[in-house]
């Protein structure tokens, strides 16, 4: 295949694959740009129409030129690096994930300054010099691998010096400062609140994380964003070798790469007679301009220049190989072309400051959206907002940069000199054609991405629509990994011809992040695997580890769920645990419970207040069980109060609800009762809490700790003690959660693996885990609040009518206990549940209906399942379950559909074990 | 990502906020004394107007201090803000 | 006695010439809570060798570290083996104060170094531009997904306060993040 390199550029090679062949390109080229090299022109098969499709744009506007390589599924030929060995194919229908794993590191980095510059062409780099000269903080941050913006595209001069020459010592300059930052290879992708950008960094696979975002909050933000050349619809404007008229520009100039030998150029405006200029000094053949307009551009001596024409046709399946142009008066021509140049104008890159919340206002001037007012703090620079000579771009971006420093407040430093440039021609107004005529719009192309043709838009116009969200929508035009880049406004202009609108009236649709496509995995960033969500450990936690425990998440703990012996299931282990327990002894980890240390001389009242039961007549020394509403009335916490001192009660909170008992706490101290004296301190972590439970605990801990009076006359159930356990400075409640006679010993954290470790040591404990916890305390009925309560439940409805005092005037949810609501007699209750086969385990959630025979559905449902678990000491399974007027129902046979099954089981209450509480004192 | 200026701390990011709803809704003198329809109102009832809002915030992975802001819903911009004391 | 534990117990320093990650483990920490207006806050300032710093996110540093907590909260952190509690109790008297022992609540990790900074910026949003977040100023804020209590001991150095339960997950979070600066002369030692 012949070279399509400019004789003479120079470059290292690389070699790489596509589509299964061997090329080589050179260092700096894209993918693109070394396939154009190699004289590639179709890269792809469109989606839906299967259409060969050529490379179409130089940048990330690109809608056909999609690869997968290495587990990309999906990248853009027109940004993708050429690296050695780089093996590509092209992306023929949807793209696929890869099947292999992903082994890439991505991280992401806050970063905050006073002057956030977006795009390092003209415009950002006068803006990011302007900036930094006042001493500012500046981010520039620039999506290209080399600095410059469109100059290394144009080859214009800035100083006097190659564009691309100024841009990269403009940048290496800025990138010395003390308070500048320099991104390079970094697309802004979103714009939000409060001036809260995010950035992709591609650092490549050999850096440390392979893609990094930048979340930057940034004082003042200056968009110098560029541009991007417009499409025209017209008669087989997708074939290959129909190309953006400046992005062929690029080619040449930027990678000596010419994308055809010869051309014509279909313009509306002056810009593509620049294009052509460059592109017959790199050698390609000017077949002729067309210009849509009847007063030409400045074209080059020799260049046949056809004014009032446009194309309409384009002749060659497999890509382009003639032009047939059509004039007013004149007779069709059909020209020999391999390339078909296409410039319908330039749309400012408005994205990000229309996701900053910037209202688009339409240029009649221009013909295209450019931005209007915005409450974030932002500026708009160069072509961005519609400005396109280089001189103006530069002295725009200057005062924009300039402003920007003295809105965040820094002003008079050194002052950024506009460097000279070269005259440049007046410019002829540009008309503003989207779309040629046709009788049949079927290969007018609109969306190439999505295969969206102007006969798709008029179709849905022709059903009724008329907003341009709902086109998009009907259509999908500019729903593709380019996100309309090209064809947003085109279906817009396009949606306006149909409907004889101004493209003014239509607007676009909404701009939305991520401004180029951004992987999940870049997104995640170091939140995956191990550390995507905190894991929350105990101090016991390598003891847990070590024998063998598999742990059960709770909120963000890990806890111990059972310690499986050799041979063991979870069923035989938990068996054997509650065996355990129940008739011997048993140790838990009980660390996690929450623990909030209240204090000062209002503590008895404000616990008063958040309880439902009264907590100002405990003793010093003793503990009650209590429990917390909401102002509903619907239970919100439980748990344990230690009265420590007369101004001082260490309460207990369940694990999953430690903080926000901590923050209900705060908040009615701060906001309702700031008058009362008390001080909250979360103490959770402070101690490692060890459950000791079952018959044989009593003498486990006389043995740990010899000076404490341990017989149940000195050490009474619902007491606490400060003694010393195992040598350790310890507080030892006397607290059952299994209807066992059971202690927690509370110790320093530090000292946790040592107290387990004796107790451990004593050789007649059994170790247990939530598991079994959880079988000991349901078969006593004790709800776990957010288990057997869903934020619909009244202590009530537990059956804990005792917990609720009469006496208090008031407290957290008493009036809500006098609505119809609280009292109504089909509330759903906590009762149990006995399978009528005793094997049957139900499961949580399973639902509860009253007949023997389903109805016709709708079916009635009683209530569910919240807790259920084989018991050793019932012979039986059995479950908790919240049952519509569950208390009048003791007896009653319900049924649990399981699949094709109505599973009968037996109403009781929910005490199914030790109803009397003769266990408690051992 | 809103910027949050909590009085105290100064302006953080949103995330490390707790948003508590309308602001200067008291909780009642004497529950006992209003009636179902007036209980149910504190209860259940709330504003949510386009525009200025005053709601409460607490700063809940910072100071863990309550405050009043107005905000306005519209814009989110945040255009006054009060410590509750 | 049996000897103690530090909850990251397999937290491992590392050094290099940009970065250095180690646990300062056993610090005596006291919450303490007190109108910053009363007798009692002067007092306790007083015998504690400086007045509560009362401007939000700033430290003192005299017998004991005092870090702004809230604005009638401290943290009082001492070192291993110190009783700063004794010392509060005692020029507190009979006032109403709040004063809680929470030295094995949070655990510390000190990060030191060129590529402090650096290293931070991955996980928390703060601006730690040393003008803004110098020696002198601490923060309750987030690092990547857990609570932490950042204080600014130097011009490169970082005392990372966090809650015992999340310190191995942190830990395993700055180690990850910290592979970047540790590059150059990185010693791993137990």
């Amino acid at each position: 295949m012949t070279s399509r390199r400019m004789a003479g550029w120079q470059g290292e090679p690389v070699r790489f694959r596509f589509d299964g062949r061997d090329y080589e390109g050179v260092r700096g080229d894209t993918l693109a740009s070394a396939l154009l090299a190699n004289g590639v022109r179709t890269v792809a098969a469109s989606p839906a129409l299967g259409r060969p499709r050529g490379i179409y744009a130089a940048w990330t506007e690109e809608p056909n030129a999609l690869v997968r390589y290495g587990v990309e599924p999906m990248a853009q030929a027109t940004t993708l690096d050429l690296t050695e060995g780089l093996d590509a194919t092209s992306l023929r229908g949807r793209g696929r994930l890869s099947e292999e794993p992903d082994t890439s590191r991505y991280d992401a980095v806050h970063a905050h300054c006073d002057v956030l510059v977006v795009g390092a062409g003209p415009a950002g780099l006068a803006a990011a010099a302007a900036a930094a000269g006042t001493g500012a903080r500046v981010i520039i941050a620039d999506d290209r691998p080399v600095a410059g913006g469109s100059l290394p595209d144009t080859a214009e001069t800035v100083g006097g010096v190659p564009g691309d020459e100024w841009a990269a010592t403009t940048l290496a300059e800025l990138g010395g400062r003390p308070d500048v930052r320099v991104l390079s290879r970094t697309s802004v992708f979103g714009y939000y609140d409060d001036n809260y950008l995010v950035a992709v960094e591609r650092r490549g696979a050999d850096a440390y994380s392979r893609e990094r975002v930048w979340r930057i909050r940034a004082r003042q933000v200056v968009l110098a964003t560029g541009a991007h050349e417009r499409p025209i619809a017209f008669a087989g404007n997708d074939r290959p070798g129909v190309m953006l008229a400046g992005s062929a520009r690029a080619y040449a100039n930027r990678h000596g790469v010419l994308p055809g030998a010869r051309a014509v150029v279909f313009t509306t405006n002056d810009s593509a007679y620049a294009a052509a200029r460059d592109l017959a000094a790199a050698g390609v053949e000017i077949a002729a301009i067309v210009d849509t307009r009847d007063t030409a551009g400045h074209a080059q001596d020799g260049t046949e220049v056809l004014t009032g024409h446009v194309v309409t046709a384009v002749g060659g399946d497999e890509g382009v190989s003639s032009v047939t142009v059509s004039g007013a008066g004149h007779v069709d021509r059909e020209i020999e072309a391999d390339l078909l140049l296409v410039s319908g104008g330039w749309n400012p890159l408005v994205h990000l400051f229309s996701q900053a919340g910037g209202e688009l206002r339409h240029d009649d001037a221009t013909g295209s959206f450019v931005p209007g007012p915005v409450r974030q703090a932002v500026e708009v620079a160069g072509a961005a907002r519609g400005v396109f000579t280089l001189a103006g771009c530069l002295e725009d971006g200057a005062a924009a940069g300039a402003r920007a420093a003295e809105a965040a407040g820094f002003r008079m430093g050194d002052a950024f000199r506009i460097p000279e440039t070269p005259a440049e021609e007046p410019a002829e107004p540009a008309a503003h054609l989207w779309l040629v005529e046709a009788a049949d719009y079927a290969t007018h192309f609109v969306d190439l991405q999505r295969d969206v043709t102007v006969a798709d838009v008029m179709k849905a116009t022709g059903a009724g629509l008329r907003s341009v969200e709902h086109v998009k929508r009907y259509t999908t035009a500019g729903t593709a990994h380019d996100q309309g880049k090209l064809s947003g406004v085109l279906t817009s202009a396009v949606v306006g011809h149909a409907l004889g609108l101004p493209l003014a009236d239509l607007g676009t649709t909404t701009f939305r992040a991520p401004y180029v496509p951004v992987g999940f995995s870049t997104l995640a960033g170091r939140d995956r695997g191990a550390l995507h969500d905190p894991v929350r450990t105990t101090s016991l936690h390598e003891w847990h580890v070590a024998y063998g425990a598999p742990f059960e998440n709770v909120g963000q703990w890990k806890r111990p769920w059972y310690y499986p012996r050799a041979g063991e299931d979870m069923e035989a282990a938990v068996l054997r645990e509650c065996h355990a327990v129940r008739t011997s002894v048993g140790a838990m980890d009980a660390s996690t419970l929450g623990k909030i240390d209240v204090q000062g001389p209002d503590a008895a009242e404000f616990l008063d207040r958040l309880y439902t039961n009264m907590m100002s007549t405990l003793k010093v020394g003793a503990i009650r069980y209590g429990v917390m509403c909401r102002p509903d009335g619907m239970v919100f916490d439980d748990g344990t109060v230690i009265r420590l001192a007369d101004d001082r009660f260490l309460v207990t909170t369940t694990t999953g609800n430690a903080a926000a008992v901590l923050d209900w706490m705060e908040e009615w101290l701060q906001t309702e009762w700031p008058h009362l004296r008390v001080y909250c301190t979360s103490v959770t972590e402070h101690w490692a809490t060890v459950a000791l439970a079952g018959p044989g605990s009593r003498d486990v801990l006389a043995g740990l700790a010899p000076g404490l009076a341990v017989d149940a006359a000195s050490f009474p159930f619902m007491t606490w003690r400060d003694t010393e356990v195992a040598g350790l400075a310890a507080r030892v409640c006397r607290i059952s959660f299994s209807g066992e006679l059971a202690y927690e010993i509370n110790v320093n954290a530090w000292d946790g693996l040592a107290l387990w470790e004796a107790v451990m040591g004593t050789g007649t404990v059994t170790p247990y885990g939530t598991e079994t916890m959880h079988v000991l305390r349901a078969e006593k009925g004790y709800p776990i609040v957010g288990q057997d309560t869903d934020g619909t439940v009244t202590p009530a409805d537990l059956g804990m009518d005792w917990v609720v005092s009469k006496k208090k005037p008031d407290f957290i949810g008493k009036r809500s206990f006098a609505r119809a609501d609280t009292s109504r007699p089909d509330r759903k209750h906590l009762v149990g549940l006995l399978p009528a086969d005793p094997g049957r385990l139900l499961p949580e959630g399973a639902h509860l209906v009253e007949t023997g025979t389903l109805p016709e559905p709708p079916v009635p449902t009683l209530g569910h399942v919240t807790s259920s678990y084989r018991s050793a000491v019932l012979g039986s399974t059995f479950a908790l379950a919240l049952v519509s007027g569950g208390r009048d129902r003791m007896g009653e046979e319900l049924y649990v559909p399981l699949g094709d099954e109505l599973v009968p089981v037996t109403v009781t209450s929910h005490i199914l074990y030790d109803p009397e509480g003769a266990r408690r004192d051992g | 990502m809103l910027l949050i200026p909590c009085p105290w701390c100064g302006p953080r990011d949103e995330a490390e906020f707790h948003y508590g709803g309308q602001a200067h809704v008291a909780y009642p003198e004497n529950p006992a004394a209003l009636s179902d329809e007036e209980w149910a109102r504190y209860l259940f009832f709330r504003d949510n107007p386009e525009g200025r809002f005053a709601e409460r915030w607490n700063h809940t992975a910072g100071c863990r201090r309550w405050f009043n802001a107005v905000r306005n819903t519209a814009t989110n911009e945040i255009e006054a803000r009060e410590v509750i004391a | 006695m049996a000897e103690r534990l530090s909850p990251p117990a397999r937290f491992t320093p590392v050094s290099s010439d940009d970065l250095r990650i180690a646990e300062v483990p056993f610090l005596t920490q006291i919450n303490l809570r007190v109108d910053p207006k009363s007798r009692a806050a002067a007092d306790i300032g007083l015998a504690l060798g400086a007045p509560l710093p009362t401007d939000p996110g700033t430290c003192t540093s005299a017998q004991a570290d005092v870090l702004w907590m809230g604005p009638d909260e401290w943290l009082v952190v001492g070192e291993r083996g110190d009783d700063p509690e004794g010392t509060i109790r005692a020029a507190a008297g009979t006032a109403h104060v709040g004063i809680t022992d929470v030295s094995a609540q949070r655990t510390v990790i000190s990060v030191d170094g060129p590529r402090s900074r650096d290293l931070l910026a991955h996980g928390c949003a703060l601006d730690l531009h040393p003008r803004v977040f110098g020696p002198g100023r601490c923060a309750q804020t987030m690092l990547a997904r857990a609570l932490v209590v950042l204080a600014a001991t130097g011009e490169e150095g970082f005392r990372v306060f966090v809650r015992s339960s999340f310190a191995g997950y942190l830990a395993d979070w700055l180690l990850d993040a910290a592979g970047e600066y540790l590059r150059k002369g990185t010693v791993t030692s137990r």
